[in-house]
């Protein structure tokens, strides 16, 4: 039944598609161009559509446009969805933590959520990664930390209202620990709201990864969208393709998690209304 | 004094919010002796959750005593209060919002055995299966969700949790409040059978006086946080000294009829 719900918002099913094409693409790179994607292929600056050998030509270095997008989306994809995935979980733990111990934990702990979000994430993120180095782990680490504190907001404002219920004072009289109480009775019905925000986040793990990569800050052992438009800059007027190309795949690749997001999201709201 | 399972004296509980100072209960004192039914009767709002909140240590008191079981019940804290508590349960008015959504029947269950290590975790489905049959249900209910029950198991659930780790004291907050008369009905013989073979003492909160005749041993009537009367329930309620019982009694207009049969 969500499912038919689903198909007929039109946007959330371009979404999905849209994903489904980049998952496959990140699947398949290895596959397709099992080579180096870094290494030279041939020669430099080949246009698009000329030469079969490489379908969107070649880049200032020789390096096969089609190659590094299809790596590139590799990238993308693992570092949106794992920051993505870091931010949510350090967010949630954090929002709980501080919402179920409320107190001086509270305090604390939403100081410190304060103090992270007074600086803008994206120099954060700049800042870490230069201090640590530009690996593909750091750059996961780097984002999470400029963007965990709006789903700690989100759980800890879930976790105020949860903890107040009937069935967390059960638990309280039935002798269970805090701890317990906190992340297995409370913590999993919390959880609905802060996962309603993926969809921003992952996209938003996507940009900031690209931004990072553009400034030289990407890990130097991997393709990155975001890397190739820095790269094609240099030739911009004679050659504009090499940073369209990979700017056009960051364009559909955020649009299409944001309306898959949005589209899931909506329905699970839907549904929950019904229930 | 020692045969005594609780003995409240001066408790005391203020909330303030939003300028506003409230005494949701002032001075309460009452005693409960073991397999006795005390039950808490007064409008809405006269403090009895605040007691039963006080009583299980989901607030804490601004003043006041409690021994329960002869031990200082407000000087614990930590694991030592949480093993103690296995003696002091309580069930809810509303046994929906009383349990986890996610939860089934079987792991509301099979959480106060773990807790308390009452079962080792090879013997919880067998003890599980006898609580709910404890309770007259079926056992078959294990695997179900909490939300795929009706109300009137969903509260038979409720006490066999309670039972589970063999207190001496339950307090019911309305326990019964939320199920139609029929149900009710059942629900209280479960709870007197279970208070004759077991010797739980009840403390019965509820805002039905009729309820409360038939069913308590003694009755303390609850105004604005304070405790204005107390004794024998039929004694209590056939012929209320305070304004609140009076009221409480004139509302409640089956008993009245009754008692008015009973004269001539
Ligand atoms: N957490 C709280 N914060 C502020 N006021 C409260 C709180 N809990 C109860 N009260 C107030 O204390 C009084 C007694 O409430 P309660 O014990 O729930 O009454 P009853 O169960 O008899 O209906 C009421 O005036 C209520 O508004
Ligand atoms: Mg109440």
């Amino acid at each position: 039944m969500s499912l038919r719900r689903f198909t007929r918002t039109p946007e959330a099913v371009a979404g999905v598609v849209v994903l489904a094409l980049l998952a496959i693409m990140a699947l398949a790179a290895p596959f397709l161009f099992p080579g180096d994607p870094q290494s030279i292929a041939g020669p430099a600056l080949v246009r698009p559509f000329q030469d079969w050998a490489f379908p969107l030509g070649t880049d200032r270095l020789g390096r096969d446009v089609l190659a590094e997008l299809f790596h590139g989306a590799r990238t993308s994809l693992a570092v949106g969805l794992a920051a993505a995935a870091a931010s949510l979980a350090i967010g949630t733990i954090v929002g709980t933590l501080a919402g179920f111990a409320g107190g001086i934990v509270d305090e604390i702990l939403m100081r410190i959520t304060d103090a992270f979000q007074t600086v803008p994430g994206f120099l954060l993120a700049l800042a870490f990664v230069s201090v640590v180095g530009p690996s593909l782990g750091v750059v996961v680490i780097a984002i999470a930390l400029s963007a965990w504190t709006g789903p700690a907001r989100v759980a800890r404002a879930e976790v105020l209202s949860i903890r107040e219920r009937d069935y967390v004072a059960s638990a309280r009289v039935a002798g269970m620990h805090p701890l317990a109480i906190a992340f297995r009775e409370v913590m999993p019905n919390a959880l609905p709201p802060v996962l309603a925000l993926s969809s921003v986040m992952v996209a938003g793990a996507i940009l900031t990864e690209a931004a990072l990569s553009f400034l030289g800050l990407g890990d130097p052992n991997r393709v990155t969208w975001g890397g190739m438009i820095a790269e094609g800059r240099a030739v911009l007027r004679t050659a504009p393709f090499l940073s369209i190309a990979p700017g056009v795949m960051l364009v559909f690749t955020v649009l299409g998690v944001y309306l898959a997001g949005e589209g899931i999201v909506e329905n699970s709201a839907v549904k929950r209304g019904l229930a | 004094m020692t045969d005594k399972l609780l003995t409240v004296s001066g408790l005391s509980k203020r909330f303030k919010r939003r300028g506003d100072d409230i005494a949701a209960v002032a001075q309460a004192e009452f005693d409960l002796e073991p397999a006795e039914t005390l039950a808490l009767v007064g409008p809405s709002g006269s403090g009895k959750s605040t007691i039963a909140r006080l009583l299980l240590r989901l607030i804490e008191p601004d003043a006041g005593r409690i021994i329960f079981e002869g031990d200082d019940w407000l000087a614990l804290r930590g694991s030592a209060l949480r093993a103690r508590r296995a003696r002091l349960q309580m069930v809810f008015q509303d046994p929906l919002s009383a349990f986890n959504p996610r939860t089934t029947v079987a792991r509301a269950l099979e959480d106060p055995l773990r807790i308390h290590a009452i079962v080792p975790r090879a013997g919880r489905p067998q003890a599980v299966a006898a609580l709910l049959d404890r309770v007259g249900l079926s056992a078959s209910l294990a695997s179900r969700a909490i939300h795929e029950i009706s109300g009137g198991q969903r509260q038979r659930v409720a006490i066999a949790r309670a039972i589970a780790t063999k207190p001496s004291l339950i307090v019911l907050d309305e326990a019964v409040s939320a199920l139609d008369v029929s149900v009710r009905g059942k629900i209280l013989e479960l709870l007197n059978d279970l208070q004759r073979q077991e010797h739980i003492a009840y403390l019965f909160i509820s805002h039905d006086i009729a309820l409360v005749r038939a069913f308590a041993h003694r009755v303390a009537i609850l105004d604005a946080g304070c405790i204005v009367e107390q004794g024998p329930a039929r004694a209590v309620i056939d012929a209320p000294q305070s304004a609140v019982g009076k009221a409480l009694l004139a509302a409640a207009p089956r008993l009245h009829r009754n008692r008015i049969e009973d004269v001539p």
